[in-house]
């Protein structure tokens, strides 16, 4: 027997989860490369209110995703050009990322609270949609969370199954050496930073158009440095992200649930669970030195000098 | 290379000193004397939260509107409590405001210390208890509204459950939560509260999953004591009732929406500058409810049934004419002791540091 | 024709100097832009901004009050920066520090004695590398990454406080409102400058300035963190110590992080409170590389973050510009103060698009 709330308890995970995924797998992508860029933040809360201003604006909501997705682009294009071309130094740049893009995003959205956007549609089909659990899961969400899964699956692939993830991870593992053998080092490093920016922006968007589709400020409330942790969390592989976004949406949405069946422990407690879980998973995959060193990009954090 | 060129960056904050240094006198000198009344106020959240600071922007803005050309009014948003909301205070009060707003809990000890340095400047604290000859409190009685509310919730509840989006635990919530069951119960004595904690005043995202949680096990009129719309709006879409905070939400949620507790300091703010002009201002706490104006429902629902308005409206004309109290004894908390007894009615301080539950509410208090 | 990067043979001195100038121009410049936009006279906005803070004796001071904890938190990251140890989560430490410290204020309250505000430091530090620790341990112990570790610890930190000040250490006549209780007068830090805030947490931050200037240039631990962040390799073949560098290194800036947070409780707040910091252990970070990771650097960075804040304060009462101006203008700043440090490490040349192997190329 199938208690009532819980196909409604695992969509509302998913809908939770997804903004986690969608910038945790554009982050997976910097990083392989060897770049760490610290600004999720910033271009998620950018792509929430580029997307949510055209959305209201245009009522459309392919271009509010496309715009979403090009405004964490151009905060990512601007890391680049920092990072990459004129070598400065990534954490700090990274940060001032996340400064610069709050401060914008709040300037621009200032004419936009208070206003609603329809939501996105739901795909819907008749019957199979109705099946207990699989059903709305499978066949009744909207559009961006196909996209998340597509996403992952994307760049699982892409990573290691064609020959430009190759040079990308080459990039990440070993800058001097790849450039040595002739892979344009800082190319395929601008390109992965501002896929990345583009996926934050995704994720931003799908916050302020899907999850709560309002513009308030600072409604991002940190979830891109969430989505920091679960790329570690996740060692750097796509498919384990989703399962780590999941994992902690669930364990958010879990302590909810508990709350409401009238369990007294304090919220702040129940608050820490996720992250408490994150660190205990991160001693787990990280004890292992070995599968570890594998995994993380060996150049991740540092600059490239091309002539040395 | 490190060891030299840290004097570059000493230099660059000369530079900018200098650079503008020669630009000459700035506007600060300008800014005092010309006849008009100075206002200030300092907010926590974003003047676009669409909530708390919301609404005390609204009443800064009512402020124009009622004086004109009279005043002049100021703000400084998202000051965080500590030393920085010390230092705007105080820049404020430096600045030439003859009265402050300073408009949320946290910033009593730093209000009441600039207050002291500055006796000619009046000030306003929102929800605190300290006062001194130039530093007055004022408050809502959100509560009244919360009863109203709770009366509309007792009758449009189909799985007698009310579920509650809360913030944190303290005293201003927990009436809240109270005075909802007790008026629901006195409608349906069958129906209970079911509380969420976000630990957050405004996470839009988590208190749309609280929401849903809420509606999960069963909730079908959703409350909340936080600040953005977004529970609204998950009620909206999942065809349940909800109550609006601090604000009009009907735009988020306008099927669901039933009606709002509105914070409305617009009056106050106007009679508070009114009176710093007419020299009338005195020091005191005002803890104003539907009487005053300054808590006020939004326009019901369509869709709630006749009677059940009419009931809402006798409750809330009651409280204005003294006949019907929120916390009207005998009110017994959860483990069945009398705490107001029959024909009596809970004292302000009570109600002030209230921190039990009363019957009808899931589960007990986080400690 | 493209721009091409080529590597000085050294360090550019003038460039030492003049890079942040470059930076400051670009940032005026583009103030100017920013501010015609918004619609508000461009030169009285950065008047606004950078001068009239500090256009008298009560600016300067209220700018030294909130520079503290930056410079205090900065130093201590900037060390382990420069030894590849990556503490992000500076602010989790001030918030246990400050717990610390402050809790020892709430259990001796009614105390006359002076070895309370020593006593509070002592715990404030003890706080903050309690907090350090576990991402050291992780660390040493399983290779568990400290960006992360020490990151997901400040958000239980804050909930830690924040259950604390809900709960057990609520004020017991404060209306059960989430404050703790005043402290007293034994247990917050003197002022000496009179009539103003300025508290002696600010000469405690030039003294862990001086001494960590000291420390990275004669004593063996700072020639040690150098090389292992210049060469890892080097210094394992040297025999240093890794997992000591690591555990001195988060010791050392969670230490100053949580002695930050025990100044601004025990200083200019006085009391517990749900927010101790506005974010501080996140700022400081990059107080720390606009500071170059030098101890002096990061005294003038720390100041002139700080100014950006109440030049924030003065536009927003001033010119009614909103806050976010702020934000977007320190973003800008940094932006440009970093990326004119290529200045000094680089020559810009235009250059044809080929690319081209600099055989002059050294290595540092």
């Amino acid at each position: 027997m199938i208690p009532d709330w819980l196909t409604p308890a695992i969509m509302t995970i998913v809908t939770a989860s997804t903004p986690l995924v969608f910038a945790a797998v554009g982050e997976i992508m910097v990083e392989k490369s060897g770049v760490l860029n610290l600004g999720v933040e910033g271009m998620m809360i950018m792509g929430a209110v580029a997307a949510f201003a055209i959305g209201v604006t245009t009522g459309s909501a392919t271009l509010a995703i496309l715009f979403g997705a090009l405004a964490g682009l151009l905060l990512a294009l601007i890391f680049g050009l920092l990072t990459l071309n004129l070598r400065a130094n990534q954490v700090a740049t990274g940060l001032a990322l996340t400064l610069f893009g709050l401060g914008l995003s709040a300037l621009i959205g200032h004419a936009f609270v208070g206003e609603t956007f329809p939501g996105l549609p739901k795909l819907d089909i008749p019957i199979i949609s109705e099946f207990p659990i699989i059903g709305p899961l499978v066949f009744g969400q909207d559009f961006l969370v196909y996209m998340s899964v597509a996403s992952v699956i994307f760049a699982g692939w892409f990573l290691n199954r064609t020959r430009w993830g190759l040079v990308l991870r080459a990039v990440g593992e070993n800058h001097d050496a790849a450039h040595a053998i002739g892979h344009p080092v800082n190319f395929v490093r601008m390109m992965a930073v501002l896929f990345g920016g583009s996926m934050a922006g995704l994720g931003g968007a799908y916050l302020s158009l899907a999850y709560t589709p309002l513009w308030v400020e600072n409604m991002t409330a940190g979830r891109g440095w969430i989505a920091l942790a679960l790329v570690v969390f996740a060692s750097w592989r796509p498919g384990r992200a989703i399962f780590g976004a999941y994992l902690f949406g669930g364990i958010t949405i879990l302590q909810l649930h508990v709350q409401g069946f009238g369990v007294a422990i304090a919220p702040q407690l129940m608050s820490m669970l996720p992250y408490l879980a994150t660190i205990v998973v991160l001693v787990l995959i990280s004890h292992d030195v070995n599968r570890f060193k594998l995994s993380a990009p060996a150049s991740l954090g540092k600059t490239f000098h091309p002539s040395q | 290379m490190n060891k030299s060129s840290l004097i570059g960056v000493g230099l660059a904050v000369v530079l900018i000193v200098a650079l503008l240094s020669s630009v000459g006198q700035g506007p600060s000198e300008k800014a005092k004397d010309d006849g008009k009344l100075s206002v200030g106020f300092v907010y926590v959240g974003p003047i676009g939260d669409h909530g708390w600071t919301y609404e005390h922007n609204a009443g800064r803005l009512a402020i124009e509107k009622a004086l004109g050309d009279k005043v002049k009014t100021t703000y400084v948003e998202k000051v965080p409590y500590g030393p920085d909301s010390e230092r705007v205070i105080g820049k404020l009060a430096s600045s030439g405001s003859d009265l402050i707003f300073t408009t949320s809990f946290g910033y009593m000890d730093p209000t009441i210390k600039v207050a002291k340095k500055y006796p000619n400047v009046k000030f306003e604290h929102a929800t605190g208890y300290k006062r001194s000859d130039n530093t007055a409190t004022y408050s809502g009685r959100f509560y009244e509204g919360r009863h109203v509310a709770g009366l509309i919730a007792g009758k449009m509840t189909k799985t007698n459950t009310i579920g509650y989006v809360a913030s944190f635990p303290i005293p201003e919530v927990i009436r809240g939560i109270n005075a909802t069951i007790i008026a629901a119960r006195s409608v349906n004595p069958d129906v209970k509260i079911k509380v969420i904690w976000v630990s957050s005043w405004f996470d839009p995202g988590k208190e749309a999953d609280a929401a849903k949680a809420l509606i999960d096990q069963g909730a079908d009129v959703l409350f909340q004591h936080t600040d953005s719309p977004a529970p609204v709006q998950v009620a909206e879409k999942r065809g349940i009732w909800a109550l609006g905070q601090a604000s009009d939400m009907r735009q988020f949620g306008p099927k669901a929406h039933l009606t709002a507790i509105i914070d409305d300091w617009a009056p106050y703010y106007v009679a508070r500058t009114k009176a710093v002009m007419n020299k009338t201002w005195t020091s005191g706490d005002t803890w104003g409810g539907f009487k005053s104006g300054m808590v006020r429902m939004a326009p019901y629902n369509k869709a709630i049934p006749a009677d059940v308005v009419a009931l809402a409206e006798k409750a809330r004309k009651g409280i204005i004419d003294g006949s019907v109290h929120a916390f009207q004894g005998p009110i017994k908390d959860q483990a069945g002791k009398v705490v107001v007894k029959a024909g009596e009615r809970a004292s302000d301080k009570m109600l002030l540091g209230m921190n039990f539950y009363v019957e009808g509410v899931d589960g007990s208090i986080p400690k | 024709m493209a721009i091409r990067l080529e590597p000085r043979s050294e360090v550019a001195q003038g460039m030492i100097y003049g890079s942040p100038l470059v930076a400051v121009a670009a940032t005026l410049v583009s103030g100017l832009v920013l501010f015609a936009i918004l619609g508000v006279s461009p030169l009285d906005a950065l008047f606004t901004f950078f001068i009239s803070p500090v256009s008298s004796l009560d600016g300067w001071t209220e700018l030294f009050v909130k520079a503290t904890p930056l410079v205090l938190i900065a130093v201590g990251l900037s060390f382990g920066f420069q030894a590849n140890v990556w503490n992000i989560g500076a602010e989790g430490q001030l918030t246990i520090g400050a717990l610390a410290g402050g809790g020892l204020a709430l259990l001796f309250f009614e105390a006359e004695s002076v070895l309370l505000l020593p006593a509070m430091m002592i715990a404030g530090i003890l706080g903050g590398m309690a907090w350090a620790a576990i991402p050291a341990l992780l660390k040493t112990r399983y290779n568990t990454n400290e960006i992360l570790t020490s990151l997901m610890l400040v958000y239980v930190g804050l909930l830690v406080l924040s259950w604390l000040i809900h709960g057990p250490w609520k004020s017991p006549d404060g209306m059960n409102f989430p404050e703790s209780r005043l402290f007293h007068d034994q247990a917050t830090l003197p002022v000496f400058v009179s009539e103003t805030r300025l508290h002696i947490g600010w000469l405690i931050a030039l003294a862990v300035v001086l001494t960590g200037w000291i420390v990275m240039a004669r004593h063996i631990i700072g020639f040690q963190v150098k090389v292992i962040g210049m060469a890892p390799m080097a210094a394992r073949f040297a025999g240093f110590n890794e997992n000591k560098i690591i555990w001195t290194a988060l010791m050392i800036s969670g230490g100053l992080a949580g002695l930050a947070g025990m100044i601004e409780v025990s200083g200019p707040i006085g009391k517990i409170q749900p927010m101790i910091s506005p974010g501080y252990g996140f700022t400081a970070i990059i107080v720390a590389f606009l500071g170059r990771l030098h101890p002096v650097g990061v005294l003038f960075a720390g100041m002139l973050m700080a100014l950006t804040y109440l030049g924030g304060d003065a536009a927003q009462i001033e010119l009614n510009l909103p806050n976010a101006v702020t934000g977007v203008f320190q973003g800008m700043l940094l932006f440009y103060l970093l990326a004119s440090d290529v200045l000094v490490k680089y020559r810009i040349r235009l250059a044809p698009s080929a690319p081209i192997i600099s055989k002059t190329g050294p290595s540092k």
